[in-house]
């Protein structure tokens, strides 16, 4: 009865919008925590506002912010679907089920969820290789380091935060082997105290550099307070360089945000699985400060270069994982669907990962 | 594993950080609730503190002018709650639901200008001679003010309830609103002023976290602590030294699982040991007590030990049966300090002799006629 109601309700309302809206493209984001987060919604965001700049009157954008993950997300990109937006991107891991349960309901919108693994007719999925910049974060960490001792704070446990946990320690310990990792997974994408907290208890055992993968600026403030070093998470976090800031990990959404939107606009969307990195400058890499000696910073440059060209990859081979099976033979790559659904630690670093 | 790398100094004096803004913020709630008053908004007066704090700080370049202006803002905001349900009779438990929307949403559109600066530090104040005490000197007494300033608001509380006309009039107007009217006590200023007192301290325990536990502000700030503060009121059945021994709970499991998470170890390991511990010293609590006031109920005692005791020896043999499973470990790593403070208190409350079912008006309309 409901759904009848619904498809009804959206007929009616995209009869209206096909009346009035067919001039101009809608486009509604849905976010996971604040558009002012100096993190990973703010990205989108930015992203967001460069598509208006870029389209000007010819697209109209509207976003959600603070969505949780759960059906509260299914209720509110019903609500966009059914005002006429066109496509609708929603940009967090969890958004995954709410996405393909709601687009199953409104055939004619597009929807592109960022970070996920299941896509359908009307569901496109993108993301970023961000174990690419994690690469060179390990290098700069494992250089960097006196204690060698790496604080890492694990936000919920996805394939794709494991990856940079892994992706990190290959590299810091490449270039230091004595590097020891100390991982604490917060279960939450963004939450300042206890980002703090737990920033806080990796410096005081020792850490002297904090790698994060949660959204807020508190992990940075507890370093600068240490006189550790760490790194900016999704936007540049710009306000606490040279230090202890030494460089980022930048998502830029805006070219993906606006090549799909014109696809939609010229009708030749098609349900894709774009996953960028470093060489289409989805990912970038901030700006690395003069905190970072010189000679380490040209071996970042070099790594990052190396993986531009292709000519190197984060995950090759030999590699063990954590309990010492082997993973990648000598020079092997680690392919796309292994990396998607990464699951495991590597060789060397300990505890376990949350299943 | 590396237990040896939690150094328990840093770990009691971040334990006594994490704790401070959810006690702050309890103390204030028990008193409003103590008024008869529920009041469901401490999430929104704690946020709109944190951001009220923050601003003036970063404005006048004080940050002990933040703590008052945060104080000011919590019992401003509380004034609107006051405003529907003691003046309107709007029922109390929507009208504090909808503070909390108000308060996040206007703390969101205040802070905007203010993502990225940072805030004043704040001096550390460590207490003279007893600063250089092994051990208890650098955990306990080299704090900021507001720790200190916490506690001895725990303490004053509770001589106010217990010994102060004040007080007796206070729990008067909680205990039967109609008989506190009919003697002539002025019920709705008393709770006026309950609700504002209460909104002060929500808005000082949210300054503590924009100032001192983060220090800077982002939205969402206070990320659920005010719920966290509402729950242990009534675990601890309104009474200040509960409240207090709740909160240390909540924020020294916290810094706990994250301390052992840095150091690899299970938290099946220890605590075990942790909940056994706690039945020892609440005995040697008990006892002095008992041998202070010269009485000692010995079976109800030794029962509550015995389940401490229980309880340990439970724990340790699920470890050892699951051998210390990564999968048990982190479900109760992230649940351990809520499941934990909820049991200790429930256990403390169900026991004690007429351990209130908190204040009779709790909730009640009052009109007077």
């Amino acid at each position: 009865m409901f759904k009848k109601i619904l498809a009804t309700t959206a007929l009616a309302v995209g009869l209206a919008g096909a009346a009035f809206a067919d001039d101009k493209t809608k486009v509604g984001f849905v976010y996971v925590g604040p558009i002012n987060d100096g993190g990973w919604t703010q990205g989108h965001d930015h992203g967001r506002l460069e598509l208006e700049k870029h389209f000007g009157d010819k697209v109209e954008t509207v976003f959600v912010e603070n969505v949780p993950e759960g059906p509260d997300a299914e209720r509110v990109m019903t609500q966009m679907a059914l005002t006429g937006t066109d496509i609708i991107f929603t940009t967090s891991f969890g958004f995954m089920d709410p996405t393909l349960n709601v687009a199953a309901k409104f055939p004619d919108v597009k929807f592109e969820h960022a970070t996920g693994y299941k896509s359908a007719e009307n569901v496109a999925t993108y993301s970023a290789r961000f174990y690419e910049g994690r690469a060179i974060q390990g290098t700069i960490a494992g250089r960097m380091t006196k204690s060698n001792i790496i604080g890492y704070i694990g936000s919920v446990p996805i394939p794709e935060v494991v990856r940079g946990i892994n992706s990190a320690y290959i590299h810091a310990k490449k270039v230091n082997p004595d590097v020891e990792f100390k991982v604490i997974w917060i279960y939450e994408w963004m939450n300042p105290a206890k980002e703090a907290d737990a920033a806080k208890a990796l410096l005081e055992q020792g850490a002297d550099v904090i790698l994060q993968h949660t959204d807020s600026t508190a992990p940075l403030a507890a370093a600068k307070e240490a006189g550790a070093i760490g790194f900016g998470q999704a936007s540049d976090m710009y306000d606490f360089a040279p230090a202890p800031r030494v460089s980022s990990i930048i998502d830029n959404w805006a070219p993906y945000y606006i090549e799909r939107t014109q696809a939609v606009m010229d009708g030749t969307w098609e349900t894709v699985n774009t996953w960028d990195g470093i060489s289409t400058g989805m990912v970038g890499i901030g700006e690395i400060t003069d905190a970072v000696p010189a000679d380490v910073k040209a071996e970042a440059l070099a790594l990052k270069d190396a993986i531009v060209a292709g000519t190197y990859h984060p995950f090759t081979g030999p590699l063990n994982k954590q309990d010492g099976t082997p993973f990648l033979a000598e020079g092997e790559v680690a392919d796309d669907g292994t990396l998607a659904g990464m699951n495991f630690y590597v060789e060397g670093l300990t505890g376990d990962v949350p299943q | 594993m590396d237990l040896g790398s939690i150094s328990l100094v840093a770990f009691f004096a971040s334990l006594m950080v994490a704790s401070t803004p959810i006690l702050l913020a309890a103390l204030g709630e028990m008193i409003t609730e103590r008024a008869g008053v529920l009041n469901l908004g401490v999430e929104g007066m704690m946020i709109i503190g944190a951001i009220c704090g923050f601003a003036v700080a970063v404005e006048s370049g004080s940050a002990a002018m933040g703590f008052i202006g945060a104080a000011v803002g919590g019992a401003l905001l509380s004034m609107l709650f006051a405003l529907l349900t003691q003046f309107l009779y709007a029922t109390q438990v929507p009208s504090g639901l909808a503070l909390t929307l108000v308060g996040v949403g206007l703390a969101s559109f205040i802070g905007q200008p203010y993502v990225g600066e940072s805030p004043p530090a704040v001096a550390k104040m460590a207490i003279p001679v007893l600063e250089h005490i092994p051990f208890f000197g650098p955990a306990v007494f080299q704090h900021d003010a507001m720790v200190y300033i916490s506690i001895l608001l725990t303490i004053a509380i509770w001589a106010f309830l217990k010994f102060t006309r004040g007080g007796l009039i206070l729990r008067a107007v909680g205990e039967n609103h109609d008989a506190a009217h009919a003697l002539g006590y002025k019920v709705r200023l008393v709770r006026v002023m309950a609700i504002g007192f209460g909104g002060a301290l929500a808005g000082l325990g949210g300054a503590y976290i924009s100032l001192i536990r983060v220090p800077q502000w982002t939205d969402g700030i206070t990320a659920g602590i005010g719920w966290i503060a509402l729950a242990i009121v009534v675990f601890a059945s309104w009474k200040p030294g509960r409240v207090l021994f709740g909160a240390y709970l909540f924020g020294g499991l916290t810094a706990l699982q994250l301390n052992l998470q840095a150091a690899n170890v299970p938290l099946l390991l220890v605590l075990p040991y942790l909940v056994m511990l706690s039945g020892v010293i609440y005995l040697a609590i008990a006892v002095a007590a008992g041998s202070w006031k010269k009485t000692l109920d010995v079976k109800p005692t030794l029962k509550t030990f015995a389940q401490f005791i229980g309880t340990g020896l439970v724990l340790l043999l699920i470890g050892v049966l699951t051998n210390y499973a990564s999968s048990l470990d982190l479900l109760l790593l992230s649940s351990a300090p809520f499941v934990a403070t909820i049991v200790v208190l429930v256990v403390i409350s169900a026991r004690s002799k007429g351990a209130s079912n908190g204040p009779a008006m709790l909730g009640k309309i009052f009109q007077a006629h």
